[in-house]
């Protein structure tokens, strides 16, 4: 069960990378340091300013959007015609620009984020389950399927979707590319830290938590295959499965391994991702 | 350079623990000298093939590692050690090198990650092997018969001669068939490929060489602070890395040791005024600002410069 | 330079190519000849890109067998099909960017060298005479595409009728018995052809044979001694030039797709 929660959430940010990577073909290494930043805008707000939860989530989803599109607009657009190498770099030192940032803001020790949900598990027939967790799981889902609605339903979405299968043509038919370049990584970014406010009250917030929540995106991502929203969210959702069945019974210490061990396993064995004959988006 | 001209750096650096007064210097010079040697090793891969390696950490430590554990476990002669250190560093090499061959770009910086990441793992975990993250200390130093090469102004006779040799193979390497074959799988592969350039062969042949390479540094390394921990497979020191080839110059041989010495120095130096967190934040800043205005390196933009200035 | 090949240079046998449901090649059979220029013509998409990929190993045949002086090559890599002594060059232009005209082709003459690892570690003297020895072979070749005055230049910033040029001398670099073209005369004047066109001439002359791909009839014809013919992923006419421009079926392909000649 807890697996599922983590499953929603790294579906999440699976979903926000595969539309970055897969799509727009940026390597975000700077991805986890959204998430970082939705945790850290959810304690703010929930911490300090003693907000409603849903409200802290939406504060850390607007951060993430805001900066994502800054980001998009300042650094990436220049380099758009770079190879992938050189945006690769760029988006290093964004990583480490935000991560130290971060570290110098709020220190480095974890904080907890407070939220109004009751200690006392819930239990649901054989399964017992903290109700902020299942509150976690729920937005989460909910979040999920805003996503497919925008991508899908409305005209952002449609727009987003022609730009990155056929980009002259999209062009041509009046789409702003830029700005569907801009508020894609804004989309994903927000996802990211979405996942990043919902994540951070379960267990704490410290200014590396990024680095492995942006792996974990990654292996989400090859494991969905690139720009494959279904794969991606299937592929949060083994992965957070198979991370708790794998600290269950190999080890705890080894749990992160996960992550790493599907990357390397899925690029070796299936490259284009265990559910890649399923629609691509672009 | 005139030959006097070429001469003095050389006597200097010879005598160098002579003259460098305090020994919090020759410190930081023998870091430097660490430092460029995993320079050049990364900038084999990422300057001259053409493939980002991010995980090189992973070699490094994999060297400290095995030197350590052999001198300390089964007392082994470092002179032993060392060369079985650049062995398993190569291994591992090898190891990437095959997995190379299937991907490119992105796919290989993630897999490459992954892999110094279950390592690092690995470290911390097995206890029985390696400690955990309480390290492994009292690792000896090295001895030359009765004489101990503890003292730092000894070690440095050390380091400085392994840069040489770093430097002496990466130079013959580049300057020929084989350093034409790894720029020309940068360049264009296929090209390369229809004119007889075995794929296979040259990538992982810089695989091994430049994790080879990063294992003699971790030795050195472990060797020096006479403790290993974990905390070698951190990123930062990947970062660091990146970033002293990337700014001194990829694909250059000078670069790298310019940017370990800019990047060795600098730390330590800005230590006194601020602390590591806001250094690696200018270090984020840094490198986002260098794609934009020095996307060759500090080295070759210097040779641009003399270059235009001398019509 | 002179040399005799009793068996017959390519052999390509019902050579097929399908790639998601697409036929790009529907098994295609033909011959090359010794120090012959053989060009190969057809509409676009009629799979002369495909078969030279299939040839020179940049691409796995669904089915076919390819044969040089009598050896199989389907499933060899690239690389070791040009160690055989087949070369060639691509569509768009290739070459290596950042690199001067010199160290394009020396990287050509990767397989006249012989410098392994510790040869280059230790041996000094001996790699030393191998690198004069391919720099002297490397101006030869430079020369020879008449490039001589472009030696030092970065390949990248040179204009595109001498990029070919250059791509062109990289591949000679590799000594190539048999050397296969893809589109030589692409983007060029009708003077800067009639150039190529006397440079393939010459290499022909030094008895390497040419396989090539054009679009240009006027130059294919000038040159060639046999005209291969392929619509539609396969062959549907071989003969010498004269004899493929009066073909009924050729006429019919090149007019009845309306649009397609150019």
């Amino acid at each position: 069960m807890n697996g599922l929660v983590l499953g929603g959430t790294y579906a999440l940010l699976g979903i926000g990378l595969t539309l970055i990577f897969g799509l727009m073909n940026v390597v975000n290494f700077a991805h986890g340091e959204f998430y970082t930043l939705g945790a850290y805008a959810a304690f703010a707000t929930l911490g300090l300013a003693g907000a409603h939860f849903v409200a802290a989530v939406l504060a850390a989803i607007a951060c993430g959007v805001a900066l994502g599109a800054v980001c998009e607009l300042t650094l990436l657009r220049p380099l758009r015609a770079e190879s992938i190498d050189t945006t690769m770099l760029v988006m290093i030192g964004v990583w480490i620009t935000m991560q130290n940032g971060e570290l110098l803001l709020w220190g480095g020790v974890a904080k907890s984020i407070p939220h109004p949900f009751p200690t006392a598990p819930l239990v649901l027939g054989p399964v017992s389950i903290a109700p902020l967790r299942v509150f976690v799981l729920a937005l989460a889902a909910g979040l999920i399927v805003a996503s497919y609605l925008l991508i899908h339903k409305t005209q952002l979405g449609m727009a987003m979707r022609a730009t990155f299968q056929d980009r002259d043509t999209a062009a041509l038919m009046g789409v702003r590319i830029g700005r569907i370049h801009t508020a894609t990584f804004a989309f994903g970014s927000g996802l990211a830290a979405a996942a990043g406010a919902l994540l951070g009250p379960v267990f704490l917030a410290y200014p590396s938590m990024g680095d492995l929540a942006a792996l974990k995106a990654f292996s989400v991502v090859i494991l969905g295959g690139l720009g494959n929203l279904p794969g991606a969210t299937l592929g949060g959702l083994l992965l957070g499965v198979a991370e708790e069945l794998g600290a269950g019974y190999v080890s705890s210490g080894y749990r992160d391994a996960v992550g790493f061990v599907i990357i390397i396993l899925v690029l070796l064995l299936r490259p284009a991702g265990l559910f890649a004959k399923q629609e691509r988006i672009g | 350079m005139t030959r006097a001209g070429r001469f003095v750096p050389v006597l200097l650096a010879l005598t160098l623990p002579l003259w460098l007064g305090s020994p919090y210097f020759l410190h930081v010079v023998i870091m430097a000298g660490i430092f460029g040697i995993l320079a050049l090793s990364l900038n084999l891969l990422l300057g001259y093939t053409g493939q980002l390696s991010l995980g090189h950490a992973a070699f490094f430590g994999i060297g400290a590692y095995t030197s350590a554990l052999l001198t300390l476990r089964l007392e082994w002669s470092f002179w032993l050690a060392l060369p079985c250190a650049v062995a398993a560093s190569g291994l591992a090499g090898w190891l990437i090198g095959r997995l190379a061959l299937k991907l490119r770009g992105a796919y290989f910086v993630l897999v490459t990650i992954s892999f110094a990441g279950v390592i690092a793992l690995v470290s911390v975990n097995w206890m029985d092997v390696t400690n955990g993250p309480l390290g492994l200390p009292g690792v000896p130093a090295p001895a030359l018969g009765p004489w101990s090469l503890r003292a730092k102004s000894v070690y440095y006779y050390l380091v400085l001669v392994a840069v040489l040799l770093a430097y002496l193979v990466c130079r013959r390497l580049v300057a020929s068939r084989i350093g034409r074959a790894f720029v020309a799988l940068r360049e264009n592969e296929a090209l390369a490929e229809s004119v007889g350039v075995d794929v296979t062969h040259y990538l992982v042949l810089a695989a091994v060489v430049s994790a080879a390479m990063a294992g003699m540094a971790g030795s050195l390394y472990a060797h020096y602070t006479r403790f290993v921990s974990p905390e070698v497979f951190l990123f930062s020191y990947t970062v660091t890395m990146v970033i002293m080839v990337v700014a001194g110059g990829k694909g250059t041989l000078a670069g790298p040791l310019v940017g370990a010495l800019i990047f060795t120095a600098l730390p330590e130096a800005l230590r006194a005024v601020t602390s590591w967190q806001w250094q690696m934040l200018a270090y984020g800043v840094l490198l986002v600002l260098l794609v934009f205005f020095l996307p060759r390196g500090i080295v070759p933009a210097l040779a641009a410069w003399r270059a235009w200035k001398a019509p | 330079m002179a040399r005799v090949e009793s068996a017959l240079t390519l052999s390509v046998r019902d050579l097929a190519v399908r790639f998601g449901g697409v036929t790009a090649l529907a098994g295609v059979s033909f011959d090359v000849h010794p120090g012959t220029i053989t060009s190969v013509i057809g509409p676009n998409g009629a799979g002369k890109t495909t078969a030279f990929n299939a040839i020179t190993g940049y691409l796995r045949p669904t089915r076919g067998r390819i044969e040089y002086v009598g050896v199989p090559l389907t499933g060899l890599r690239p690389s070791a099909i040009a160690a055989r002594g087949i070369v060639r060059t691509f569509q768009r232009t290739s070459v290596f960017p950042s690199l001067s005209v010199a160290d394009n082709v020396m990287i050509g003459l990767h397989l006249r060298g012989s410098a392994g690892v510790l040869d280059v570690l230790l041996g000094r003297r001996r790699r030393a005479a191998e690198e004069s020895r391919l720099a002297h072979d490397a101006d030869g070749i430079i020369e020879f595409v008449g490039l001589g005055h472009r030696r030092g230049e970065v390949a990248s910033e040179l204009p595109y009728s001498e990029q070919r040029l250059v791509e062109l001398a990289v591949a000679l670099a590799a000594r190539p018995r048999l050397l296969l073209l893809d589109e030589p005369g692409a983007g060029m004047t009708t003077a800067e052809k009639a150039a190529v066109g006397r440079l393939i001439r010459r290499i022909r002359d030094q008895s390497t044979t040419v396989l090539l791909v054009e679009h240009d009839m006027r130059m294919v014809m000038g040159i060639s001694d046999t005209v291969i013919v392929m619509n539609h992923g396969r062959v549907i006419a071989e003969g010498a030039p004269a004899s493929i421009q009066a073909h009924p079926d050729v006429i019919r392909a090149y007019l009845g797709s309306a649009g397609d000649r150019d």
